[in-house]
């Protein structure tokens, strides 16, 4: 049995039928950590409501550890565990309230499942008297992890669980996500940033509604099928200017500190330097480089 | 993997009853700890009391009223010295005619005026009746009425005292005369009207506000997302403001009570269950609000406008019904408030038992029922 599983499932809203989510179909795995990967307003967040049983679908079928998400959210809402994008805890609530609140009304006790948290629970224990309101964005992340947690959850759902905590915290929260891993939790996250998207075990590219692909993040990366390179030089909009003029080039765009251009096949280095001087451009370095996650995605969205 | 599943159906009652318990204690912190809340909660009853107990009283004192006396004999006399010796009036005897009263009321100057016609003690000892004018400034309707209530009420005293040294009965009729708003009404006791002010604000805002507050704040989603039944996230919503709200009704009665000398002339505990009523009526009506709305502003605003000036209005409370147009007559039926606030008044000042408002209780629960009803209907289980 899958632990996720959504047939061509739609979601419409509004006057307008604005196609939020477009007949997405993908399966879960039990026991993987699956993301799904997409700018702001791809439809991330409405799948993840449609498969907690928050919204109901305009089409297609979904179920979450074999119940149906329309005919079985009962059973689907006590089993699964949710951390919405919004921080959702009470502010002024201490943090062991918050804690011990979620943890009876999801019919179980801290102590009862402290051996799943506290791996997340020790580092915020010392703030445990502390209203979460007072907690910095990281402390907050990790005791919403905890509240989703504390009924030991067959899926655990994180939509967007990092959007706005610093690195550290970043690296910290995926840690941990592959310990709840370990312990045979299913994880379904959804995430802006690519660079995440490569400590996933599958990855969903989704763009305005629409699947762009599913794979490992290492099949993603390797069927990339252009040649890329890393250009930069002293002048970088006069370079981007020059590279999306220059029509030998498949692809160009800034990427960081560096302009990113692709091309059917392999190229000349030399030349292109070349051309680049010609052009009266200084400075100019190049070096071919792997595809990233990110890449992929523009290389799948200019098609 | 599935052996710890809270299947729904198998939820046993005492995880429920966990659950309900962890909520309304929930419930209880987040009021108790928002010093805002609390401030509206307990300080507003207390204030709204006093204020209308203390501010706007109907009782005057020290007024300014002028004497006109065409009689000059010794009937009158003595009627314009009891008058002086009474602490509302302040007598004014400069002899001004009689057209000029009207250009001292525009200044201001007097709230009343009493005229004694000539041969005031002749008419009173031969006729054995006798005339007396008083004339008001009506623009202030309360202030005029009672004036005229004191006046009169001298006035019979007066007249009582030399009925007993008389064998036959004197009479001095008052002809008052009210300037300006010749039909005015007077206003009852307000501590009814404000308990059902107090009530309605307390019980629909604070309701329909903390529901979607926990819509606003994301956390109605993880309730959801819960084994806790939507209807006990109403349930345990409405049951700490029930609590509250009954505390609130106890410090306006003993406000009421002890400061302001006004007692609860009927039954205690009919008066609190009439209460529980209301309450009850108020705490739907949050719950509905807040099943329709997505914010705690517009939460706010409709429980304000909504249910706040409609109390006012249409209650009996500050505009007597009588006076208004049939149609807003009718509009004052659908109101809750005016029926709990003829409902307190009967209990409170009347004194009167639940045979005399038996009907008014009927149309209130018929009320809940219906709001009742109709909200836990349109309660969402999913969000949109």
């Amino acid at each position: 049995m899958h632990a996720v599983k959504l047939d061509s499932l739609t979601k419409v809203y509004g006057k307008e039928k604005t196609v939020a989510v477009d007949r997405v179909s993908l399966t879960v795995e039990q026991g993987e950590i699956f993301g799904l990967i997409g700018p702001d307003g791809a439809g991330k967040t409405s799948i993840f409501r449609m498969l907690t049983t928050l919204l109901l679908p305009d089409g297609g079928h979904a179920s979450v550890d074999g119940f149906d998400i329309v005919k079985d959210y009962a059973f689907i809402r006590s089993t699964v565990g949710y951390m919405p994008g919004k921080f959702s805890l009470y502010p002024d609530l201490t943090v062991e309230e918050n804690l011990g609140f979620f943890a009876t009304v999801f019919g179980t006790t801290i102590r009862e499942n402290y051996h799943l948290i506290k791996d997340i629970y020790v580092q915020i224990e010392k703030f445990k008297d502390r209203r979460a309101g007072k907690l910095s964005g990281g402390m907050k992340q990790k005791l919403a992890l905890c509240c989703a947690l504390i009924h030991k959850p067959t899926v655990l759902f994180l939509d967007e669980p990092t959007t706005g905590v610093d690195p550290v915290s970043r690296k910290e929260f995926w840690e941990m996500l592959k310990r709840l891993k370990a312990q045979g939790i299913t994880i379904m996250v959804s995430t802006p940033y690519m660079d995440e998207a490569t400590l996933c075990d599958r990855i969903a590219l989704i763009d305005q509604g629409k699947i762009l692909s599913i794979e490992t993040p290492q099949n993603i990366t390797n069927s990339y099928p252009d040649k890329l390179y890393a250009v930069k030089a002293e002048n970088m909009y006069a370079l981007l200017k020059t590279l999306s003029a220059y029509d030998r080039a498949a692809d160009s765009y800034a990427f960081g500190e560096y302009a990113h251009v692709s091309f059917r096949e392999a190229i000349n280095e030399n030349l292109l330097k070349d051309y680049l001087r010609e052009k009266g451009l200084t400075g100019v370095e190049l070096k071919e480089i792997d595809a990233t996650i990110e890449d992929c995605f523009i290389n799948l969205l200019r098609k | 993997m599935r052996c710890f599943t809270n299947s729904p159906g198998v939820q046993n009652a005492e995880t429920n009853m966990k659950q309900f318990a962890i909520f309304v204690k929930k419930e209880f912190a987040h009021v108790l700890r928002d010093r805002k809340t609390l401030l509206i909660l307990f300080g507003m009853p207390v204030m709204q009391i006093l204020i209308f107990g203390f501010a706007l009283t109907n009782e005057v004192k020290n007024s300014a009223i002028v004497v006109v006396d065409y009689a000059q004999d010794e009937a009158s006399q003595r009627l314009i010295s009891r008058i002086e010796a009474s602490r509302y009036f302040e007598v004014n005897k400069a002899a001004i005619d009689h057209h000029q009263i009207e250009e001292s009321f525009k200044q201001g100057n007097v709230k009343l005026a009493l005229i004694f016609p000539q041969n005031f003690e002749a008419d009173l000892m031969h006729q054995n009746k006798a005339q007396v004018q008083i004339i008001t400034d009506a623009t202030d309707p309360n202030t005029a009425n009672t004036l005229t209530n004191y006046m009169t009420a001298i006035i019979q005293d007066y007249q009582a005292d030399i009925n007993q040294n008389a064998s036959i009965a004197y009479r001095i009729i008052p002809e008052t005369k009210m300037l300006y708003n010749p039909q005015l009404k007077s206003v009852h006791g307000f501590v009814p009207g404000v308990m059902a002010l107090v009530l309605m604000l307390v019980c629909v805002m604070m309701t329909a506000v903390s529901i979607v507050r926990e819509k606003e704040m994301g956390t109605m989603e993880i309730l959801l997302v819960s084994p806790f039944k939507p209807l006990l996230v109403i349930l345990s919503k409405a049951v700490p403001y029930l609590i509250l709200s009954l505390i609130n009704v106890a410090s306006i009665l003993c406000l009421s009570v002890f400061v302001l000398d006004l007692p609860v002339n009927g039954s205690l505990i009919l008066l609190f269950a009439e209460s529980t009523l209301f309450i009850i009526t108020c705490l739907t009506i949050g719950i509905f609000i807040s099943v329709r709305t997505g914010s705690q502003q517009v939460a706010m605003l409709i429980s304000l406008m909504g249910m706040m000036l409609p109390t006012i209005l249409f209650s009996g409370f500050m505009f007597p019904i009588e006076n208004m147009p049939k149609v807003l007559q009718l509009i004052t039926n659908i109101v809750p408030a005016k029926w709990y606030y003829i409902i307190v008044k009967s209990i409170m000042i009347k004194g009167l038992g639940f045979s005399a408002i038996w009907k008014e209780t009927v149309i209130l629960l018929g009320m809940t029922l219906f709001l009742l009803i109709i909200s836990l209907k349109t309660f969402k289980i999913r969000l949109a």
